[in-house]
């Protein structure tokens, strides 16, 4: 049977996405601030609440440890909770249940539970917001052992990835492009196999001058980027990283062997983030395959700033063809 | 507001020592059986028998944790929390659970743990670092031990929002019918988990029941540092029943812990008990109360022995002989030789182990890592 294509939105192909996880599996529980009748301040829950109950997706109280705190509590009693952080900005009421409690609890018990939750946190800048509504604290939650963290960058992977990651056993920080919730993508709604496993990462365009690689809410940039550098005769592999813990690091690593050159793009701050992880990876194994070291093009080693000044902030376009001439010079 | 509650705000706090006219007390310092209207249904079934098992069970903690300061001392263990004074707000409140109830101790509830069934190599093992809990928490319904202060009471709050969920609340099967415990204490009262809890539980109406030992110390400050009025009448403020119950009377404990349960479990959750008690010993073996503490304050306590209370009442009743106190006691020292002799021959699991089980599912770095572990460890072994 032929698939149905559909045209739909990356922040509606995750409430497609949950609401499939939620008939899958009745212990799947929703629990967040205004995820219920508002539908989540950015309608990604719209209608959930309705169709499956206020039982299975709480409006919790204002308070975000408390929000993954009963999680653990639930995922103890049976449950799959999903939860959802406003913004990444506040996460950080949580981030001691994350790190001591949700990523150790299975270690702790030296596998004898299991802590099979979801957290989700919309992240990224580029939407005009006030402070702590547009950072990318993915790095923070990559370094802690027991969570995975991924993220996706289109629809399609949108609404396979937040399933998979409802039906993976350990937690899994899910980190959602808040800029990108309204692009949209066609593609088969029906299908009933994901294209690929929730931590392998993609090889969006092959090429074979450079490898530029990121993830999340700057992959759309980095696939303009390779086209305009195509237009002036350079020929640019772009990777979508998706999966930030485990790294996929041998898709990179063959990647980076042929084509010698490495270029990694994210919004967060340079400093200790998933880039300089990559780069020391990447060095390690591919030091005589290398052109060049790897370039980092990132958000500077500041507070996110004022919304009117985002844009000298965040990776553009020219600021990741600037890193790909970088990489070429040598 | 109204005037009785600015009278009762405008109450002095009660002295150290002293629980004060709300507190719940069924059996004196003295050994003293007193009658309060509400709470002796919930002892008036207890048997001659009941009564030796409990005071069999304050004694074989006491000892365990006796041993435990010991193993410490002599290096067997790294640290070890003391429960030194609690002994009958752990077994009161312990022994008033059923088993299908659900305990979410902090990291100083051995007592409860005991009377729960669990192994007390169990809680040696943390503290000997030879893992960071290790047990099934579903195997005796105890969950592992909390060491962050307060975290677990989120834990117990969205587990009970589960009980609720699946149905195990006022079906008045008492089969079904479920509660859960959560353990913290008087610092534990100052964390904003603690208080997020409270606000969660009261929310979605969950069955739990807050258990808070006030030991009037958080290592070496005192409760006076963590609140300005009567621990249990926090819950006022969100919206659930608190009562102060004398967490040295094992009576009273188990009576008040009863009700408490009963309560949740008919759906009337979540409720908070304070039991009001002193902790006797150091705060762990790391720690040195002389600098912070009057030992005045220690002697006036001794008067206050959970254990002696009850032994005195059951040789005043005649409840139990010279002959009975001798063979606990024997049983006591049978105890404290078993545990040991599991603590001093407990293994440390090889290292090529601690990759195991920080993922449930396959994870290609712990394989790596591990590989890598094995391939350095055998490279010492080729090279001789």
């Amino acid at each position: 049977m032929a698939g149905q294509l559909e045209k739909v939105t990356l922040g509606k192909s995750i409430t497609n996405g949950l609401r499939k996880a939620m008939e899958a599996d009745p212990k799947v529980v929703l629990i967040g601030e205004d995820i219920g009748k508002l539908g989540g301040v950015f309608r990604i829950t719209e209608g959930l609440q309705k169709d499956f109950g206020e039982d299975r997706v709480i409006d919790s109280p204002l308070a975000e440890s408390g929000i993954v705190g009963t999680a653990v509590g639930m995922a103890l009693r049976g449950y799959r909770p999903v939860c959802e952080i406003q913004f990444d900005g506040f996460v950080y009421p949580a981030f001691d249940q994350i790190v001591s409690q949700v990523a150790k609890m299975h270690a702790r018990a030296l596998g004898a539970v299991k802590i099979p939750m979801v957290i989700r946190i919309p992240f990224g800048g580029g939407i005009g917001s006030p402070e702590h509504h547009s950072e990318s604290p993915e790095a923070y939650f990559a370094h802690t052992a027991g969570l995975r963290v991924v993220t996706c960058s289109n629809p399609e992977d949108a609404h396979w990835m937040i399933q998979q990651a409802v039906a993976c056993d350990d937690p899994v920080i899910f980190f959602e492009p808040k800029r990108r919730y309204h692009d949209r993508a066609e593609y088969d709604t029906t299908a009933t196999t994901a294209p690929r496993g929730l931590f392998e990462a993609n090889v969006l365009r092959e090429g074979t001058d450079v490898t530029l690689l990121g993830y999340g809410p700057v992959v759309k940039t980095m696939l303009e980027s390779a086209a305009a550098a195509e237009a002036e005769g350079t020929s640019i592999e772009v990777i979508d990283l998706r999966s930030l813990s485990p790294l996929p690091i041998d898709t990179i690593v063959a990647s980076v062997r042929k084509t010698g050159r490495l270029v990694v793009v994210q919004e967060a701050s340079s400093f200790l983030g998933m880039a300089s992880e990559i780069s020391a990876q990447v060095t390690e194994q591919c030091f005589y395959e290398l052109e060049a070291p790897v370039i980092r093009v990132a958000g500077a080693n500041i507070p996110y700033p004022p919304s009117r000044m985002e844009e000298e902030f965040l990776p553009d376009l020219d600021r990741i063809l600037d890193g790909v001439d970088r990489a070429l010079a040598y | 507001m109204s005037d009785k509650v600015v009278a009762e705000l405008q109450e002095p706090t009660p002295a150290v020592g002293d629980g004060g006219p709300d507190m719940i007390q069924l059996l004196t310092p003295e050994g003293q059986r007193v009658s309060h209207p509400d709470y002796d249904k919930y002892v008036a079934d207890l048997t001659p028998e009941d009564l030796r098992s409990f005071y069999r069970d304050l004694v074989l903690i006491r000892r365990l944790d006796a041993e435990g300061y010991a193993l410490q001392r002599q290096g067997e263990l790294g640290l070890w929390p003391s429960l030194l004074g609690q002994e009958a707000a752990q077994v009161g409140s312990g022994r008033a659970l059923r088993p299908h109830d659900f305990v979410f101790p902090t990291y100083r509830e051995h007592g409860v743990g005991f009377v729960r069934g669990m192994d007390p190599q169990s809680s040696l093992q943390l503290f000997r670092g030879v893992s960071q809990g290790g047990w099934d928490p579903q195997e005796n319904n105890f969950h592992l031990y909390t060491i962050v202060i307060g975290a677990q009471a989120l834990h117990a709050t969205g587990y009970a929002m589960g009980v609720r969920m699946d149905g195990n609340v006022g079906t008045g099967d008492p089969d079904r019918d479920t509660a859960v415990i959560c353990y913290f204490g008087d610092g534990a009262s100052s964390q904003g988990d603690v208080n997020e809890a409270f606000v969660y539980a009261a929310s979605f109406d969950a069955p739990v029941v807050f258990f808070c030992q006030n030991n009037q110390w958080a290592i070496s400050e005192p409760v006076e540092k963590q609140t300005r009025i009567p621990l249990f009448q926090r819950a006022r403020g969100f919206g659930f029943p608190g009562v102060r119950v004398d967490g040295n009377d094992i009576l009273a404990t188990y009576a008040v812990t009863q009700h408490c349960l009963d309560e949740a479990r008919n759906g009337n959750g979540p409720l908070l008990i304070e039991a009001y008690t002193y902790r006797m010993g150091a705060h762990t073996t790391a720690d040195d109360p002389t600098k912070y503490r009057v030992s005045a304050e220690v002697e006036e306590w001794k008067f206050r022995d959970p254990i002696l209370r009850l032994k005195t009442l059951l040789a005043h009743e005649g409840m139990a002989d010279e002959a009975f106190f001798v063979r606990i006691d024997e049983e006591a020292d049978q105890f404290a030789a078993e545990l040991r002799e599991g603590c001093v021959t407990m293994e440390t699991m090889a290292g090529e182990t601690m990759w195991d089980h920080v993922y449930a599912e396959d994870h290609p770095v712990m394989e790596a890592e591990r590989a890598a572990y094995l391939a350095y460890k055998a490279s010492f072994e080729e090279a001789n």
